[in-house]
């Protein structure tokens, strides 16, 4: 057998960051320590090439390896985006791994490693491939969590995650058994014809659905799913947790849109009453719980997970029944626009939370961050943007992303459900302005004022820049990247 | 005769799997476990997976209950009382999932459970181990390789989560 070039060529991009990660693997050992940032430069050198090499195929739309893969617009729309939060997490970890003393090379294969699941995530049209690339993701994502393993919490943090991701991972797979069983085959196209012809009313198809949808929510983290996301989130290393909390979101919708539009495209009617429900029950649980929270890590994942219940808005946008493409495209296209905006600004809140730090700790309380702007007037006035555009008011970023889902489900006819939308928007509202008010409206106590300070190296000052540039950016003039979310959409 | 031997090795498969849960002592539970994974890979012989039911032997019954035993015998649980409240709860809910689904069985058109496994017949003139390495190397390369990247990050990952002296405490 002859590998062909061709296909080998189409993956370049996951092949130079799997030989970025190897290489720092062999190389870590044999360094001095002095020099060991240079393997961390080198990792962000790897992933700006790919972000040419991907950015330059943007509109190809090849098949490679007996077409279990496939790279199309959608599929490198995602993995620019991955690209991109990968890069910041790297920089971000730079200063915070020396902070908490935990800096290892390793941890960059780790989230290289981790990154190419998401890619092949993203992209591959098989549901096998789809599993292996989920695993890779979650296996290098267990072990990233549990980094601080001399914290009981990190430690706790790990094991929970994994327990409950191998078991997702498994309902999973019964799901994609199923599948295979009726289907003889796991690519997604040859499900797609066996599952139309079979309907929807096939009890076979539909467990082998409800199966999938359960095991896609855990992974994004969607109610009532969503038991672990609060403890992890908030024991893994805080460069780890938007690490998870953007990428991992981001390329298990990639993966999720991908498998029920085009795998499971013939019986619509059949998933949307699961997605809606999961959907609304998301939107609330997540804000409404959010709002008791006083620690600002435990804070922002009830936030993430509230965000996953606005994303769905575009999910059922793209599921109901009988709606014109074009309208189901402004779905998906919306899910893809509000993605990529929410990372700019959870990056960017983790990126404060983690380089805050009193007396020794990161300030993840919300009392660390009382009177916060008296001493620190940069940091807070970045948070306080950041809040602004999760909540979602203009003229951040968070606000054109809200603005495109809400329109997308009116368009769909739904508008009520773009109206409960609103109203989970407004309530989010309380609970992140409650950290503007905290940091401009309180007086820091005297302790305060002399055991907190910022960790602010070059490093994180790129993060913070990349991240208010985008979150200013995109609030102000979005038409570049809706442009390219519209042209990137899954093809209908 | 075919299904006799089917109905032998699944009968004994339900039996031995209800015993592991019914079993107090962790030891037999796993050696119950033991016997499951025989008759699991001897169902696979009359599917004319031979290859597969090597390979459960090796695997579950030679690797991961071993690992099993390991873990029972050096955590030294003797009886584990903490789990059997749940015995009624669990009880209930599979009584009622059995009533369902004997009458859901019962009643009308069952066609959809009918899946027929087809042996390929280029597998079987093949041979099991030949036509699976052959997939395994040419159509299902992709996933193949991906798959042995997963094992690169278990390994660096339980080296880094248990040596002693890289990570070390804030303290020391």
């Amino acid at each position: 057998m002859t590998l062909p070039l061709a296909d080998l060529l189409t993956i370049l991009p996951e092949l130079l960051i799997v030989g970025a990660a190897c290489l720092l693997l062999v190389l870590d050992p044999v360094m001095p320590p002095a020099k060991k940032s240079l393997l961390a430069w080198m990792s962000l050198g790897t992933l700006v090439l790919c972000f040419f090499i991907s950015a330059s195929s943007m509109n190809d739309r090849v098949f490679a390896f007996s077409d279990l893969v496939v790279v199309d617009p959608y599929a490198s729309f995602w993995k620019l985006l991955l690209y991109l939060v990968s890069a910041l997490t790297i920089l971000l970890s730079m200063t915070y791994l020396k902070e908490e003393r935990i800096d290892l090379a390793e941890y960059y294969g780790f989230i290289l490693l981790s990154l190419v699941g998401m890619m092949v995530m993203v992209s591959a049209a098989d549901l096998l491939t789809i599993y292996l690339g989920i695993e890779l993701m979650s296996i290098s994502l267990y072990i990233m969590v549990g980094f601080k393993r001399f914290e009981g919490k990190s430690i706790e943090a790990s094991a929970k995650y994994f327990i409950l991701g191998a078991f997702s991972s498994g309902i999973l797979l019964y799901g994609i058994s199923l599948l295979y069983g009726i289907g003889g085959s796991t690519r997604l196209s040859e499900i797609s014809a066996v599952v139309t012809s079979r309907g929807g009313d096939d009890p076979l198809v539909l467990i082998a659905l409800m199966l999938v949808i359960v095991g896609f929510g855990f992974k994004v983290a969607a109610v009532p799913f969503h038991m672990w996301t609060p403890d992890v989130y908030h024991g893994a290393p805080t460069s780890v947790t938007a690490f998870m909390a953007v990428a991992s979101k981001a390329a298990s919708f990639g993966a999720l849109l991908r498998v029920l539009l085009e795998g499971f495209g013939g019986v619509k009617p059949n998933w949307n009453g699961i997605i809606f429900a999961m959907c609304l029950v998301t939107l609330g649980f997540g804000n409404l719980v959010a709002i008791v929270q006083t620690n600002i890590k435990r804070m922002l994942a009830y936030s993430s997970i509230a965000h996953a219940g606005y994303a769905l808005i575009g999910l059922v946008v793209a599921g109901q029944a009988g709606a014109e493409s074009a309208v189901a495209s402004q779905g998906v296209s919306s899910i893809m626009l509000y993605l990529a905006i929410y990372s700019f600004m959870t990056v960017g809140a983790f990126a404060i939370v983690a380089i805050v730090r009193r007396s020794g700790v990161e300030g993840e309380e919300l009392e660390d961050f009382t009177g916060l702007a008296k001493r620190h007037k940069g940091a807070a006035f970045l948070m306080m943007v950041f809040m602004v555009s999760l909540a979602g008011i203009p003229p951040t970023a968070g606000f054109i992303g809200k603005f495109y889902l809400f329109m997308a489900a009116v368009n769909a006819g739904l508008t009520w459900l773009a109206v409960i939308g609103l109203i989970f928007a407004a309530v989010s509202a309380f609970y992140y302005l409650r950290v503007v008010m905290v940091m401009y409206m309180r007086e820091p106590s005297a302790s305060q004022e002399s055991e907190t300070r910022l960790a602010l190296t070059p490093a994180t000052a790129i993060v913070l820049a990349c991240a208010i540039a985008g979150v200013v950016f995109l609030g102000l003039y979005p038409a570049p990247l809706v442009s390219v979310t519209q042209s990137a959409v899954l093809p209908f | 005769m075919a299904s006799l031997v089917f109905f032998y090795f699944a009968s004994i498969i339900l039996l031995t799997a209800s015993l592991v849960v019914i079993f107090r002592n962790p030891v037999y539970s796993a050696l119950s476990l033991l016997v499951m994974f025989f008759h699991v890979a001897g169902l696979y012989v009359t599917l004319h997976a031979e290859f597969l039911a090597v390979v459960q032997i090796m695997v579950y019954a030679g690797a991961i209950l071993v690992l099993y035993l390991f873990v029972v015998m050096l955590l030294n649980v003797k009886r584990e009382e903490r789990f059997h409240g749940q015995t009624n709860v669990a009880m209930g809910l599979g009584a009622i999932m059995l009533v369902e689904s004997f009458l859901l069985m019962l009643q009308g058109d069952t066609s959809w459970l009918s899946l027929e496994a087809t042996p390929n017949p280029e597998t079987m003139a093949k041979g099991n181990v030949e036509s699976l390495g052959e997939v395994l190397y040419s159509t299902y390369l992709f996933p193949f390789e991906l798959a042995s990247l997963i094992l690169l990050v278990a390994m660096v990952g339980a080296v880094i989560l248990s040596k002693k002296g890289i990570l070390e405490s804030k303290s020391s």
